[in-house]
This record gives structure tokens, C-alpha cells and sequence, in this order.
């Protein structure tokens, strides 16, 4: 372990450090540190504690996670499972970096919305659910963002299908 | 052979035709509408500042179709801008013109295969009198696009249809290298 430690750079130390903390608080409702190289990241295993760390990150004056860089979806056939990745920065104090991934079932799974906690994951989750379809809970008006409203099925899904028409018109090359 | 080309004399008359005339202002005086949907946009823009100036021909964009003679679709048709696009077209006066500006308006561009969400094609959706190639096309190939246009004007008459017109435009085709040629000969003499 502490050879292991030696290995990783310093930045990966210092988010490592970050995940230290949020381990020590939160315990099992976390995954072990993932120390990879571009991005470390950890994972989310109790989806319904999600704000409470989120708020967590942002709020220890250890951590102070302020700024959510990144917020994307990710689809997991395989798993049968829709994820969410975010990218956690601190503006003004520290330069540690990490993130987060949180993962809901593929079919009518739904994750906690932090748009409360950052405002920028409102229109990033937003972004997520019309891409992807999974329900962000709490969030106070997941519409579609891009596409159009009455837009049918959910693009970025690794099964998805292009549609013949949309009114009217051939979609289809 | 433009309008002012023609000799003036005996006290500033001058005879032609109406046809003339008319297809002579419609074309010295072609009003885009003014808007973009993507990167070929950036160089429409450019070909609108003063480099390329394109208000040397008397083409000045306009912000309300109900202005304009001409809708320069100047980027990616996305399948939810492609009935906005259908209102703005339909919005436009007649006479109007349609120039299609890059590979995206023309067949999709690179999205011809994976974009789910892209009009293969505004000729899907509005009829296009001129298309201009490129990713995006330079300021030269836009207004290249323009002068077809403008030659499309020219067929133009009273009591004759756009599809007449067009094929006017065809059978009239020009060699441009010809016409290059004969531009550097007359600019060395």
C-alpha cells in the first residue's frame, strides 16, 4: 500500500488525500479509490446518499469541491446500467481534483439530482437525461435540453435506434 | 451584358427591355436574410466584412425574412431548426432564392451516417436554386454561389417560370476559366 502510494503522482496523491476524508465520513456508501492517472475517481455505492456527499465535497473546509467542472452520462449495457461521471475542482483554495461516478439501473433507474448543491449540474443533468433517459430526482425541471421536446428515444444509448421520420420529414440518409 | 454596359447617348435615354430592368435591380440589390447555424456561418460573416465586402455587389444582410430576397442556409440543419427554417423560408417574399452553403446543408456533411439529429439535406425540406460546396466553402466560393444567383436572376423574365429559368442557367453554363482568362488578358492590355 504505501509502495503503491509512492507510485501514484502528486496530483493523484492529492485527490487521494480528498478520498481519504470522504471514505472516512461515508465508509461504505463509497467504492475503494480508483488512482488512475487522468482522471481518479471513485464511485458511488449508496445512491441515495449522493447529496449528502455531494454537499460533503462541497461544504469540508478540507475538500471544498466548489466547482463541478464536468457532469456527463454514461450508458453500461453490460451492467444493465445508466451513469453519471462528474468532474470536481476546488476554485481558490486547493488544487486537488477528483471524480464521481454514480450508476442507477438502465430501465427506469433514477439517480439524486445535485442541482441544488451546484447549479451547474442543472442543465447538465438536464443534458444527461435527454441523452441517456435516466431521472434525476429532485431536479426542478428535467426537460429535454437539446433535443426537441417530443424528440422519442434517448440518443446516446449504445441500442439506439434513428428514427424513420420525424414530422414528416426522412430522417435517414 | 449588364445594364450599364449598355452605351448611353442622345440626352441620357436609354432603351431595353423591362425584363432587363427589373432582373437588373433584383440582382444589384440581392438582400440575404441574416442568420447562421453553424461554422459556415463564420465565414459567410467574413465574406460579409470588409475583406471580401460583399456590399460591393449590393448584397447587405437583412434581419427579418420579410426583407430579404435570399436565405443563405449557412451550416448544419438540425432535424429541430429544420421547421424553423421552413417558417423563415416561408415568411420570405417572392421572388426568394435559396443558396445552400457547405457540405452540412447540402447532404449532412459528416453527419450523412451518425447524426441522428441532422437534416440530411435542407432540399428535404425548402427547394435549392444553388448549392455551394465545402467545409465550410471560402468567402470566393460564396460569392462564386452569389454570381450563380445572380445568373439565375438574369434568366429570369416576365411569364417565365423558375424551373424555365433554371434550365436556361444550364444549358447557358460557362466555362469559368474562360472567363478568367479573358479578365487577365483585358487587365495586362
Amino acid at each position: 500500500m504505501e509502495e503503491a502510494a509512492n507510485q501514484m503522482s502528486p496530483a493523484v496523491q492529492q485527490s487521494k488525500a480528498a478520498y481519504d476524508n470522504i471514505k472516512e465520513r461515508f465508509g461504505d456508501a463509497i467504492s475503494e479509490f480508483d488512482a488512475n492517472p487522468t482522471m481518479p475517481f471513485f464511485e458511488v455505492l449508496d445512491v441515495s446518499r449522493w447529496v449528502d456527499i455531494a454537499l460533503y465535497m462541497r461544504d469540508n473546509s478540507l475538500l471544498q469541491f466548489n466547482y463541478l467542472a464536468c457532469l456527463s452520462g454514461v450508458d453500461y449495457p453490460e451492467e444493465q446500467k445508466l451513469g453519471i461521471v462528474c468532474n470536481f475542482e476546488c476554485i481558490g483554495k486547493y488544487t486537488h481534483k477528483i471524480a464521481v461516478k454514480v450508476k442507477c439501473p438502465r430501465d427506469g433507474g433514477s439517480i439524486p439530482s445535485v442541482s441544488c448543491v451546484w447549479h451547474t449540474a442543472n442543465w447538465h443533468e438536464r443534458e444527461a437525461y435527454d441523452m441517456y433517459g435516466m431521472v434525476f430526482e429532485g431536479h426542478p425541471d428535467l426537460r429535454r435540453i437539446l433535443c426537441p421536446e417530443d424528440w422519442t428515444g434517448f440518443p446516446l444509448r449504445k441500442d439506439y435506434q434513428v428514427q424513420e421520420t420525424y414530422h414528416g420529414i426522412k430522417v435517414p440518409y | 451584358m449588364g445594364l450599364l454596359d449598355a452605351r448611353i447617348s442622345n440626352r441620357n435615354v436609354l432603351v431595353t427591355s423591362v425584363d432587363n430592368v427589373m432582373n437588373w435591380a433584383r440582382l444589384s440589390s440581392l438582400w440575404p436574410m441574416g442568420f447562421g447555424l453553424a461554422c459556415c456561418a463564420i465565414e459567410m460573416m467574413a465574406t460579409n466584412a470588409s475583406n471580401y465586402d460583399l456590399e460591393r455587389f449590393g448584397i447587405f444582410p437583412r434581419s427579418s425574412p420579410r426583407q430579404s430576397d435570399l436565405m443563405i442556409v449557412a451550416g448544419t440543419v438540425t432535424m429541430k431548426m429544420a421547421e424553423r427554417v421552413v417558417t423563415l423560408y416561408e415568411q420570405m417574399p417572392e421572388p426568394r432564392y435559396v443558396l445552400s452553403m457547405g457540405s452540412c446543408s447540402n447532404c449532412g456533411g459528416p453527419y450523412w451516417n451518425h447524426g441522428y439529429h441532422v437534416l440530411k439535406g435542407v432540399d428535404r425540406v425548402i427547394p435549392v436554386d444553388v448549392y455551394v460546396p465545402g467545409c465550410p466553402p471560402r468567402p470566393e466560393a460564396l460569392i462564386g454561389g452569389l454570381m450563380k444567383i445572380q445568373e439565375l436572376i438574369r434568366m429570369e423574365g416576365l411569364g417565365i417560370s423558375r424551373q424555365d429559368a433554371l434550365k436556361k442557367l444550364a444549358e447557358k453554363s460557362v466555362d469559368p476559366q474562360q472567363v478568367i482568362d479573358q479578365v487577365r488578358k483585358s487587365a495586362t492590355a
